[in-house]
Parts: C-alpha cells; sequence; structure tokens
C-alpha cells in the first residue's frame, strides 16, 4: 500500500499517471489522514469528505479521457480566508461563523480549473492577524513538530498555521496560504516546509477576506521548492476583478528550479544580523551562503538601512488597512449579528463580541492612526518610510540578483509563551519577513536545518518584482544543497 | 504621543466597537506601547518623499462601464443574519 502522507505533489501525479492508485483513492486517504490528526493538531476549520470524493471522481473521469490538467487529482488545503462556494469561510472569526460564500476565489477557481481537490478548510489567526495561529476562533493549532525529548506544545506559526501544520503532517500535498507581513513564509521555517509569496498582484486577491489589501498576498506551502513552484505558477495570472493584479504572462517558474545560481550575485544585508538571535540561524545563514557560493553565485555584503523601520512602519499601516477593510462586518448584510438598544448599539455589541483581542486591538490602532490630527503624523509618514523601504530594495538589485536572510529569528515556540509578553514581542516574528510585504516583491522561505533541539529553520530568499523565476532558481540550489529531509516524528494519530 | 483611557473608549467609538470596560488598562496600556514603538520612525529623514499607498507601480485600470454582472439577489441575501421578502432586516435607523 502507498504511504500517501509522505508523498510530494510531483509523486501523486506521478502516481496517478502510472495508474498506481486513483485521484479517490489520494483523497480518501488525505481526508483519513486529516480526520485522525484533526483531535490533536486541530488545523481545520472543516474537512468534507463528499465533496473530496466527488471531486476526485470528476478528476478521475477527465484523466480517464485524456483530459488531465498540471494539478489533476492532487488534494489541495485551503485556508479558510479563500472563499470557496458553499463551503464555511470564517477567517477563524466569529463574526464569519456560518459565512458560506456564493463566490469562489479566482486562486481557488485556478487550482480546480487545474485539476485540484478540495477536501477541508484550514486554520489561521483570527482575520489573518497573528503569527503563532493562535489568535483563531477554534483555538491554537499544534505544530507536528516537537523539541527532541520533550513533549510540550508548539505553535506552527501564523497566520496560516493551519495550512502549514496540516503539509508537515502529510495531510495534502499543497495548501494556500496569504502572507501579508510573514504569514506563509514565517509558518512555513516553522514546520520544515517551503513557502512562497509571489509578487504583489501575481496572485488575485478576489475573493480572499481582506486584512490590508496593499499588503496581502497569496501563495502557496509546498513540501518541495518544485511543488511550490508548481503551485505559485498556477495561482497566478491577471484576474480582470482584481485591480491590482497584474496583467504580463506568468513565467515558467516550475523550469526556474533547476537552473542553477551559476554566476548570479546574491546579496547578505548585514542588518539582518538581529541582537538576540540564536547562533543556530546565524550559522545556518553562512551555511546558506557558502552553499550557493559553492554552485557558482557570487555573494557579496549589502545594505539595506531602512530595515528596522519597516515593522513599525507595517504596524501603522496594516492597522490603518485592516480599520478600514473590516469596517464591512457590521452585522447587517452578512456573518453574525448581536441587537442592541438601536442601530449603533447593535453595530457595537456585533463587533465587540464578534472580533478577538487581537482584531480588536488592531482595528483601534488603525482607527487612531487614521483620525484627526493624528494621520499626518502616523500614517503619511509610514507611507513616506515605506517607499524608502522601496528604495532601498531597488538600490540592492541595481547590484545582486537575489537576497538570502533567515526567515525568522527564532524556530517555533511553545503554545502560550508569549501570552504574557507584549504584542510588540509577538510582532517580532515578522522582522525579516515584513520588508517583502512592504515593497510587494517576492520571496520564500526554504527548510535548511535543525537547531539543536531538533526544529526545522528557514532561510529566505528575495528578489525584485516579477522575478519569481531567480527566486526559484535560488530557492531550489538551497533545497539540493540543504538535503532537508527530516518529518516531525508522528505523534498525533 | 500617549493614549489615555478617554482616548481608547473615543477610539472603540469611532470604531463601532463595544467599549471594551474589562479590559480599558490593558489596551491602553498596549497602545501606548506599540504608538511608542513606532515613534522610531521619527528618526527617519522623509523630506521630499512621495506616500507609497500601494506597490502597483502602474496606473489603475480602465474598463467599458458596462453591466457584466447581476441578478444575485438571492445569492447576496442568503448569508443575511436578517432577510424577509427579499429584502436585509435592519434595526430601525431613521426616527
Amino acid at each position: 500500500m502507498t504511504e500517501f502522507t509522505q508523498l510530494s505533489l510531483f509523486d501523486v501525479l506521478d502516481g496517478l499517471e502510472k495508474k498506481d492508485f486513483s485521484a479517490v483513492d489520494v483523497a480518501e486517504a488525505t481526508v483519513k489522514a486529516a480526520e485522525a490528526a484533526q483531535g490533536a493538531l486541530n488545523c481545520f476549520t472543516s474537512i468534507d469528505g463528499d465533496k473530496a470524493k466527488e471531486m476526485a471522481q470528476a478528476s478521475d473521469a477527465r484523466r480517464a479521457k485524456g483530459e488531465a490538467g498540471a494539478l489533476e487529482g492532487v488534494p489541495i488545503a485551503i485556508k479558510d480566508l479563500f472563499g470557496v462556494h458553499g463551503v464555511e469561510t470564517s477567517a477563524s472569526s466569529n463574526i464569519l461563523k456560518g459565512f458560506k460564500p456564493r463566490y469562489e476565489s479566482t486562486v481557488t477557481s485556478k487550482l480546480w480549473d487545474a485539476g485540484a481537490v478540495f477536501f477541508g478548510k484550514t486554520s489561521m489567526d483570527e482575520f489573518a492577524m497573528g503569527s503563532s495561529n493562535e489568535t483563531a476562533a477554534t483555538g491554537p493549532v499544534v505544530n507536528p513538530w516537537r523539541a527532541q525529548g520533550s513533549d510540550e506544545k508548539l505553535v506552527p506559526g501564523g497566520s496560516s498555521g493551519g495550512s502549514a501544520a496540516a503539509l508537515a503532517a502529510g495531510i495534502s500535498y499543497g495548501a494556500t496560504g496569504t502572507d501579508t507581513g510573514g504569514s506563509i513564509r514565517q509558518p512555513a521555517a516553522f514546520t520544515g516546509l517551503v513557502g512562497a509569496k509571489p509578487t504583489y498582484g501575481r496572485c488575485s486577491r478576489w475573493g480572499v477576506v481582506a486584512f490590508a489589501s496593499s499588503l496581502d498576498h497569496p501563495g502557496p506551502f509546498g513540501k518541495t521548492v518544485k511543488d511550490t513552484a508548481l503551485l505559485t505558477q498556477i495561482m497566478s495570472g491577471h484576474d480582470p476583478k482584481d485591480s491590482t493584479s497584474y496583467p504580463g504572462e506568468v513565467p515558467d517558474m516550475v523550469s526556474a528550479v533547476a537552473r542553477g545560481v551559476k554566476g548570479l550575485k546574491i546579496g547578505i544585508p548585514k542588518e539582518y544580523r538581529v541582537d538576540g538571535m540564536p547562533s543556530a540561524i546565524d550559522t545556518l545563514w553562512e551555511k546558506g551562503a557558502q552553499w550557493l557560493k559553492e554552485q557558482g553565485a557570487e555573494v557579496v555584503e549589502i545594505s539595506l538601512p531602512m530595515t528596522k523601520y519597516a515593522l513599525p512602519a507595517y504596524y501603522i499601516i496594516a492597522p490603518a488597512e485592516a480599520s478600514s477593510n473590516l469596517a464591512r462586518y457590521d452585522g447587517m448584510r452578512f456573518g453574525q449579528r448581536v441587537e442592541g438598544e438601536d442601530l449603533i448599539d447593535t453595530y457595537e455589541k456585533t463587533r465587540g463580541e464578534g472580533f478577538g483581542d487581537e482584531v480588536q486591538r488592531r482595528i483601534l490602532i488603525g482607527t487612531y492612526v487614521l483620525s484627526a490630527g493624528y494621520y499626518d503624523a502616523y500614517y503619511l509618514k509610514a507611507l513616506k518610510v515605506r517607499r524608502k523601504i522601496l528604495e532601498d530594495f531597488n538600490a540592492a538589485f541595481e547590484g545582486v540578483d537575489a537576497i538570502l536572510t533567515p526567515t525568522t529569528p527564532s524556530a517555533a515556540f511553545g503554545i502560550g509563551s508569549k501570552a504574557d509578553a507584549d504584542p510588540i514581542e509577538m510582532y517580532l516574528n515578522d522582522i525579516f519577513t515584513v520588508t517583502a510585504n512592504i515593497a510587494g516583491i517576492p520571496a520564500m522561505s526554504v527548510p535548511a536545518g535543525l537547531d539543536k533541539n531538533g526544529l526545522p529553520l528557514g532561510l529566505q530568499v528575495i528578489t525584485k518584482a516579477l522575478d519569481e523565476e531567480t527566486m526559484f532558481a535560488v530557492g531550489g540550489a538551497l533545497e539540493q544543497a540543504a538535503g532537508f529531509t527530516a518529518k516531525p516524528e508522528q505523534w498525533w494519530a | 504621543m500617549s493614549v489615555t483611557k478617554d482616548d481608547v473608549r473615543r477610539i472603540a467609538r469611532l470604531a463601532r466597537i463595544a467599549e471594551p470596560a474589562d479590559r480599558l488598562d490593558s489596551l491602553t496600556n498596549e497602545l501606548n506601547g506599540i504608538l511608542d514603538w513606532v515613534e522610531q520612525l521619527g528618526e527617519v529623514d522623509v523630506t521630499g518623499v512621495e506616500p507609497m499607498t500601494t506597490p502597483v507601480q502602474t496606473p489603475l485600470p480602465l474598463r467599458p462601464d458596462n453591466i457584466t454582472d447581476g441578478g444575485k439577489r438571492d445569492d447576496i441575501l442568503a448569508n443575511a443574519p436578517k432577510a424577509e421578502e427579499g429584502f436585509f432586516v435592519v434595526p430601525k435607523s431613521v426616527e
């Protein structure tokens, strides 16, 4: 019998093509694994075995007729931020409990059009606000990875923590996420996966619940760089329904993976060396640079002087946009309503009870920085700093083809371990990832090694806008050199 | 700049969020912590820098002003907390 949980996306495509198994076989195994793990990992907001079977049967029929798409018969886990027709899409928030969209997001439409099979929605930080998946209305998601000799439950990272945990546990062969400040790359690093955020505008935001529209990037998780490249390629493309969607051609990202890095110039930004970073991360970063050098790249030190201002600017811009985007949840047209004495009271009770603490905190910050008298001092200032950060990158990319950094300043931490800390400590998780959202440029995390406790660590590759090919080429080179094959020891099912 | 408990009440009112009475002290502290931390942006000289609202470098595209969608009343009402006779039912808002 095939051990489905061990297969990559390309392994599944290969097995389906050779008729080793059918799409129905894969879907059934996936649903079974999801149901078995849910009690321990809590990574799904819903699992839909019926829909999975129905889509898998249709997929087998297409393949039999010789009409197989690029993802024909492959189950893909969907973050609960993507609207899937008729399936609850709650953004892991109580305020959207029971919301079943009558539309399909562009990104998921593209996946289904390519033959992918739906089987469940994955948990996330509420409205994608968080770095640990602890703010989900359905409770924290548990990372399949544990420190050696410990049974402490660790976070999978966030906000796309459910997708990361599910894929790391071998349930599914790819997963969607969204990345507003690091919400794909940080959980990918915490769970030993590949996670990519393409250029802003590559993947349509249409039908995806909005958090901070100018920073939100849909993207995929994969077990390998090649799997991730294929998913990114399928999810990308112009969408007239998203006015910020990029109208140009989608490059061949899959072929880029094996292109190599010979002759490329790789920048190491000195500002990403921060105080208190574990030495394992520093060592891995140096190793990563060495691997690329050995494969023919030239490695040079660069400077991105605005780096330290990216996170503070983000914590003005993202809450400002969120406070505006989340104004739509008023209990009138969709979602939950809590009846009050009058209209205003109904709004206030609906939002006070429907939104969790972190979401409320960010709406309040956003409302404050946009309010009369503070707009110029906070919001406008942050937008100007944002341009300075972009200019930093533009200047750097005059001299280098790609930038190599660690993905996160630490490995996965314990659930609840930051509960008493001030919010900023949690925000610092995104210190290395947020810059690429501010600038809208491609960035990915590649699993590159384990720390002394046996927990995965990731390296991040950043390239200039629209150059996903170079990003995947460098990612592919790192993957090959790292030979990262570690898997979490199965304890959850 | 720092916020007081009254400021937090006022912001909550603006954001149409019920006054978080039991968390007012902690929220005031957290908000001040975050605002103190973002103060460091003051170090950056932004003279003559254009604000950046989006990473998109091209102007917003125009499309023909045609009706391409519609007739979805039931789809739109399907998720309403309260609907009757093809309408949303909302609390009285005009005296």
